[in-house]
């Protein structure tokens, strides 16, 4: 009797602590993660609470820093065997960190090279190698005119839809003081902003011309297209007539919430941000066409992607988790709480997404849409910024501001490409 | 233990003496000169801070040389040097001499010059930067426009901008400058100024001849310690231009800036530490001509 009942006790404790490890072995904790950005940490939170739910066993914890230190610390980390199992990065960076092996391409049983290139919009296959892919976005994005409906209808006008219609808009919402300082630009202008994309992709091509030539490789604005661009870019600032001032209230986007500024170009990540601005009343149509109806757009995206730091069950826990964040629900999610463009035309061209009063200028938008490959996207952009400046500051000609800046930065895309 | 206890009383305490100096010294060694020997090593490399390290030679040096930003930013941060340093040396002794003599809240006025050293220099540069906005945000702007007169470009030229970052660059530091030279003041001693008052010799002689002359030390600390900071700036001016750091025309930009964009934004950190050791260079130079000059004049 004594001897059963020690037997089952121990029989029992033995069980129980089974059990207890079995559980702790199935509770397997994934790290993701992303810079910071107040839409996209409260979106991923919603998907992974979804995700802990389907499936039970598996957390992810979510770590985010400013944009600044994101490079830094990921490089730091993943050699380490610390940090991320999934890793967001820019589509730029993926040859920086397939080189440095900070990341494994995904199972082709799960995800199918086949699959993901009729599933996707064409613009993913940059992220594709042979018959594998290295990462995936869950969203995308692109540039469209927000405008202010207050503004426009206190003078008058229609949202425009062409270029010729934007400026005639624009000069009706600028407002000036008694010392002749702009006080409520028509449109806000700013390279450092979203407008060296609207230049590069948009307009360039417009004027007709193409921005670079040899896939990115090579420079080919210096032309008769790329001056006509900018000239006109300037020209909006410049002269008794301007329509816009550059730093006007610091920056385009603080000067659009703050309500001083009739129309703006962004991109649909600011969706999120501009709907929370109180006593903003504002819409959104697409870029602006040439008189002759040519449009041009800008798109660019954020991957995720399966770091070399992710092993055994964590690995399996990843891949799940990789392919809940690529599914259309996440996709939906997405772009109800960021404003981001669903990576797949199965969500993105349902006729809710496409009509949509807010999201539909910008998934139109992604039909004539360009993707810069950038070998260095801020030194990019801060040789667009300098162009301006020189004619803005310095009274340099468009043109040699122009021809400067090609040089530049094609002497940046030939040194990065060397390597 | 009987090592130690065989040891005479003199190499007891050289043992003890080294015991305690450990510590500073393995913090030196490897908080500062491990970092600063590898960055020399970097600066003689190709690194991405993601792929391997390759050797390059001179490379990066050459690059920099050759660089006509490198020459801008160089000229900047003497620009910073040669005007920041006099005027707060001037504004600050001016101030002290002063508040030296003031006996009415004396604590109180003292409190008020020194606060600015203590806020925050990012918290300081952003309402500066406010302050420096176009109309109709901008506060000196729109006291401006209120007069009808047409706004001035602070921050948004190529002259202007560069005086405007250094000025609450100057106020930040002035409240410490104050505080040393104050120190430096009561340190003289009384009988000096007795003997001069019974000579009946002029304020102006007093303060040529006995005050100036035994502020020295403090003088060549306050010089150095400056200058050095000057030419470290980089808070004031990456905060008042984030959207183009070191604009417009790196006309603002300081060497520090010009090191932390080109690591953390290029990636380039071989390129980044071949401008370190220059600034490095840079400073070992300037403070060894100051504490020189300064010292035997």
């Amino acid at each position: 009797m004594k001897t059963t009942t020690f037997k089952a006790l121990a029989l029992s404790a033995a069980t129980s602590v089974a059990t207890l490890l079995g559980s702790a072995a199935q509770a397997v904790e994934i790290e993701y993660w992303q810079y910071f950005f107040d839409a996209r940490v409260t979106a991923m939170e919603q998907l992974i609470e979804n995700f802990e739910a389907a499936n039970p066993g598996i957390t992810v914890k979510m770590t985010h820093f400013p944009y600044a230190d994101y490079r830094t610390k990921v490089a730091a980390a993943i050699p380490a065997g610390e940090g991320p199992d999934v890793v967001q990065l820019f589509y730029g960076w993926l040859n920086d960190y397939v080189d440095a092996e900070l990341i494994q391409p995904l199972p082709a049983e799960a995800f199918p090279a086949a699959t993901v290139d009729a599933e996707f919009f064409p613009m993913v296959q940059a992220m594709k190698d042979g018959d594998q892919y290295w990462a995936l976005p869950t969203a995308v994005r692109s540039l469209a005119l927000f405008y202010n409906t207050r503004l426009l209808e206190e003078a008058g006008v229609e949202p425009p839809t062409t270029i010729d219609e934007m400026m005639a808009a624009a000069a009706a919402m600028t407002k000036r003081d008694g010392a002749g300082n702009i006080t409520q630009v028509g449109m806000t202008a700013g390279m450092t902003a979203q407008d060296h994309h609207w230049w590069r992709e948009g307009l360039i091509r417009q004027m007709g011309g193409e921005p670079y030539a040899d896939d990115y490789t090579t420079v080919t604005y210096n032309s008769d297209a790329g001056l006509k661009a900018l000239e006109m870019y300037v020209g909006m600032a410049t002269g008794d007539d301007a329509i816009t001032a550059f730093g006007f209230m610091d920056e385009p986007q603080a000067a659009f919430k703050a309500g001083r500024a009739g129309m703006h170009i962004d991109g649909s990540f600011r969706i999120g941000s501009l709907n929370k601005t109180r006593g903003l009343k504002w819409g959104v149509t697409e870029l602006p066409a040439t008189a002759d109806g040519t449009r041009s757009n800008y798109s660019s995206y954020w991957v995720n992607a399966i770091t070399t730091k992710a092993e055994g069950e964590k690995y399996d826990a990843a891949v799940k988790f990789m392919a809940y964040v690529t599914s259309d629900e996440a996709m939906q999610i997405w772009l109800d709480v960021v404003g981001e463009l669903p990576a797949k035309p199965s969500v993105g061209l349902t006729e809710a997404n496409a009509n949509n009063e807010t999201y539909g200028p910008f998934i139109r938008g992604l039909a004539y849409a360009n993707t810069t490959k950038f070998a260095n996207e801020s030194a990019q952009r801060q040789l667009m910024v300098e162009m301006v400046e020189r004619i803005t500051l310095e009274g340099m000609s468009p043109a040699d501001s122009l021809a400067m800046a090609a040089e530049a930065e094609q002497k940046l895309l030939d040194e990065y490409y060397a390597k | 233990m009987t090592l130690f206890r065989d040891l005479t009383i003199k190499q007891k305490q050289i043992v003890w003496a080294w015991a305690f100096l450990a510590i500073p010294v393995l913090f030196y060694g490897i908080i500062r000169f491990y970092p600063t020997g590898n960055a020399i090593l970097i600066s003689f490399q190709d690194w991405n801070l993601l792929g391997a390290r390759t050797w390059t030679g001179l490379d990066n040096y050459q690059k920099l040389f050759a660089d006509p930003v490198f020459w801008k930013v160089f000229k900047n941060t003497f620009v910073y040097l040669l005007l920041g340093t006099p005027i707060s040396l001037v504004v600050s002794f001016f101030i002290a001499y002063h508040l030296d003599k003031t006996r009415f809240m004396h604590g109180f006025l003292r409190m008020l010059y020194f606060l600015p050293f203590m806020t925050s220099a990012v918290a300081m540069a952003w309402v500066w930067r406010w302050f420096y906005q176009p109309v109709p945000i901008g506060l000196f702007n729109n006291f401006l426009s209120t007069f009808g007169i047409p706004q001035i470009n602070f921050l948004n030229s190529t002259t202007n901008a560069l005086p405007a970052i250094l000025a609450p660059a100057i106020w930040a530091g002035l409240g410490f400058q104050i505080i040393i030279f104050m120190a430096g003041l009561r340190a003289i001693p009384q009988s000096y100024y007795e003997a001069a008052r019974i000579d009946g010799v002029s304020n102006w002689t007093v303060l040529r001849e006995i005050t100036l002359p035994l502020l020295k030390p403090t003088i060549v600390f306050i010089v150095v310690f400056s200058s050095i900071g000057f030419l470290r700036i980089f808070d004031h001016v990456f905060n008042m231009t984030t959207n183009n750091p070191g604009g417009p025309l790196n006309s603002t930009k300081p060497l520090v800036l010009m090191i932390y964009e080109t690591a953390f934004t290029s990636f380039d950190m071989g390129y980044a530490a071949a401008q370190t050791v220059v600034l490095f260079l840079v400073l070992l130079v300037v403070s060894l001509i100051q504490l020189r000059i300064l010292r035997d004049g």
